[in-house]
């Protein structure tokens, strides 16, 4: 949507009474015009990714030229191995958020469906793959039961999922049983969820420049499109800029990675439910009616929409990415435990998410969040780790970050509001 | 008004804790005919539009749709049967934009994904059509000015091809253009055969466009006036209450004596019974 402000000379000329108004700042033709319009952005409150962006190339920076093994293709393709599980847990909380709702269970339902897995899989000899369904399935049902909860009965999300929390690592740790953790066999799926690797250098080549293609397909269709229907366009530079800079993430990303392992399957599917989730949250139906409930959910209602079903539905979608976050996050441990999905991880997936730009307050945000926040956070780890500092800096650290995109957030959404935006 | 309504309201009643917001509310619609809903602050005009969009459920009564009685029991059950309603609050999603409001609930689909293109060009054609300038059909409603959000809420309205159109107050907040330009879109409606309800306080307005003047006061039916026949005087004191006399107290006083009080909050009583009977005699 940015960018597409109309340009005086693509209104339809002649028009009996023009729907623009002249008061209207016409962007400038040309690169001057860019500027000009990214400068108006910029004080208008609407950042979009340009924060999260320029944190990104400052912790690399930071990072690189105190340990000078940050930017080896090794670490960072382990990032983007490392990140998948927070990251698809990250998901399922931006549209949480979306809602102007949290879900404080996350941590503890990756923990439950770990242990689901483990317990069916390698205690009781159920079929790997089947055990992957049951426990993602476990999510699903755990989700419903949050969503029935708040939607139907009206308990506060935030004492619903608290309650979650709990119970639901107790029922983790009693699943558990006597075992203290189960490790991951070694012909398990789930293990190549950490350590498989499409080797072949074409895989990563290949599946950026499926990404680069189809997104400036769909930028394209839809351009001539609204061409064709005579409304307001964006221009050629626009649209190669952005493909532009779509490709050269995408092929630096794949070069990296071809220098370490290849492409990981972590990643791959990362990306697919990014892509998935971001499609059904901008082009569907049902993801307009998720920002509608979370923007005036009275409205939504009067619009005719299922306020109840919206929000059950999000929340099983949450529970069910933390589930299959959780086997992810299994993976990189190396089994399950009793205590798998502890600690920070609750914290680091919702700071992940409001980090790469969704609001608290519902209603504004992306799905790339989940992306931009993990790598963000994921970063920070690392890098520290490469430094040798104990987890109480890391937790530290992680805080003041979360604080400094709550900030943000807040600021934005002011500076947005006297700017006359929300 | 021979035509059987297109939409009749049969004794409704609503009640929110303590205060009986409407009681035993009549009211009829017909196709083709403007009716104009008036009443003092307070008087449950709101309250009305609402339980027939399905925001509330009535306590009592029947709403019939071309002479069946239906359940509106969901702002779905409403829109379904062909009302389209804006709310005096505008019910619209600030973080939206301007397109996203209009479409909100009933988006143009192909394939199963959203049409925006398709969108935004009915939603131009129709603002423009409203002549109302805003800065762009893309920017959230939050940065609307309040006439600009007005119409965006009346163009919202128009979008589902309803047969009944109900307005509560929708040129509060409009300038002189734009409320012409509410009025004459009134008018084109009625001349299209659909049902207009139109909610004002703008006795001149009303007197414009309407065909009958339905009157409310403190919840309860107070008169139901031919607009051609009746001068602004006496709307104005079926409005304020001053059509009682000393015919109405009486027989409001019998009621009361027979037991047959319809309300039961004592400390509004007196006030209502009274003015019961007094639009019907004025009338
Ligand atoms: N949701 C609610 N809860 C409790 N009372 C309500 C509610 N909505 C309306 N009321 C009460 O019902 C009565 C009628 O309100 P309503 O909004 O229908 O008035 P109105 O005729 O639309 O007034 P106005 O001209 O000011 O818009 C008022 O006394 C109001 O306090
Ligand atoms: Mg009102």
């Amino acid at each position: 949507m940015s960018g597409t402000t109309p340009t005086g000379e693509q209104e339809p000329a002649g028009a009996a009474a023009p729907v623009v108004d002249p008061r209207l700042l016409v962007r400038e033709r040309g690169m001057a015009g860019y500027v000009e319009e990214f400068r108006r952005k910029i004080r208008g409150g609407e950042l979009g990714a340009i924060p999260v962006v320029v944190g990104l190339i400052i912790i690399a920076v930071v990072f690189q030229s105190l340990t000078g093994t940050f930017l080896t293709p090794g670490n960072l393709s382990n990032i983007t191995v490392y990140i998948a599980g927070p990251g698809l847990m990250a998901v399922g909380i931006v549209l949480v958020l979306l809602l102007g709702e949290i879900d404080l269970s996350v941590g503890s339902m990756a923990g439950l469906s770990a242990a689901i897995w483990a317990v069916l899989s390698v205690g009781q000899g159920v079929n790997d793959l089947l055990a992957i369904v049951l426990a993602i399935a476990a999510g699903a049902v755990v989700g419903t039961i949050h969503g029935f909860f708040f939607a139907k009965i009206g308990v506060p999300a935030f004492v619903v999922t608290l309650a979650g929390f709990l119970g639901w690592s107790g029922l983790q740790i009693w699943i558990m049983g006597s075992e203290g953790t189960i490790n991951i066999p070694r012909d398990s799926l789930v293990r190549d969820f950490n350590n498989f690797y499409f080797s072949d250098i074409a895989a990563a080549y290949g599946l950026a420049l499926v990404i680069t293609l189809g997104y400036a397909a769909a930028l394209w269709t839809g351009e001539r499109r609204r061409a064709a229907a005579k409304l307001p366009n964006r221009q050629m530079v626009d649209l190669a800029v952005r493909i532009g800079l779509v490709a050269v993430a995408a092929f630096t990303v794949a070069y990296v990675l071809n220098q370490h392992r290849g492409l990981p399957l972590a990643l791959v599917i990362f990306l697919a439910v990014l892509i998935a989730a971001d499609f059904m949250v901008r082009r569907t139906s049902y993801g307009r009616q998720i920002f509608a409930v979370g923007g005036n959910a009275e409205a939504a209602r009067r619009a005719g929409i299922n306020v109840v079903r919206v929000r059950l539905t999000v929340f099983t979608i949450a529970s069910s990415l933390a589930a299959l976050g959780g086997l992810f996050w299994a993976a990189q441990a190396g089994g399950a435990s009793k205590s798998l999905g502890s600690g920070n991880l609750l914290m680091n997936v919702i700071a992940a998410a409001v980090i790469g730009g969704t609001s608290l307050f519902g209603g504004r945000g992306w799905i790339w969040s989940a992306l931009l926040g993990t790598l963000v956070i994921q970063s920070i780890t690392t890098g520290l780790n490469l430094l040798g500092m104990a987890s109480e800096i890391q937790y530290m650290i992680t805080g003041a970050v979360l604080l400094i995109a709550v900030v943000v957030d807040s600021v934005s959404r002011r500076t947005q509001r006297t700017a006359g935006r929300t | 008004m021979t035509t059987a309504p297109l939409l009749a309201l049969r004794g409704v009643s609503k009640r929110f804790g303590a205060v009986q917001a409407l009681s035993d509310i009549d009211l009829e619609i017909h196709a083709g005919r403007v009716t104009a809903l008036v009443g003092d602050n307070g008087a449950g005009k709101s309250t009305l539009v609402k339980t027939i969009a399905g925001v509330y459920t009535a306590d009592a009564g029947t709403i019939e749709w071309k002479g069946r009685a239906h359940r509106i029991a969901r702002p779905q059950d409403s829109q379904d049967l062909g009302i389209a309603t804006v709310y005096q609050d505008l019910a619209l999603c600030d973080n939206l934009d301007v397109v996203a409001n209009l479409y909100l609930g009933r988006e143009t689909r192909s394939l199963g994904v959203l049409d925006e293109v398709a969108m935004e060009a009915r939603c131009r054609e129709l603002l423009d059509s409203l002549s109302i300038r805003i800065p762009s059909v893309r920017i959230p409603v939050a940065s609307l000015s309040g006439g600009q959000r007005q119409v965006v809420a009346i163009a919202r309205a128009l979008i589902g091809e309803p047969e009944v159109v109900v307005l509560d107050e929708p040129t509060a907040a409009l300038g002189v253009e734009q409320t012409a330009q509410v009025l004459d879109l009134v008018e084109l409606l009625r001349r299209r055969g659909l049902a207009v309800v139109l909610i004002s306080h703008n006795m001149a307005d009303v007197r414009a466009v309407a065909d009958e003047v339905a009157v409310l006061r403190l919840g309860r039916n107070n008169g139901i006036f031919p607009v051609a026949e009746t001068s602004h005087e006496e709307i104005v004191a079926a409005i304020t209450g001053a059509a009682d006399n000393a015919v109405t107290r009486r027989s409001a006083r019998t009621l009361t004596k027979d037991g047959a009080a319809p309300s039961t909050d004592a400390a509004a009583d007196d006030d209502r019974n009274r003015t019961t009977e007094a639009g019907e005699e004025t009338a």
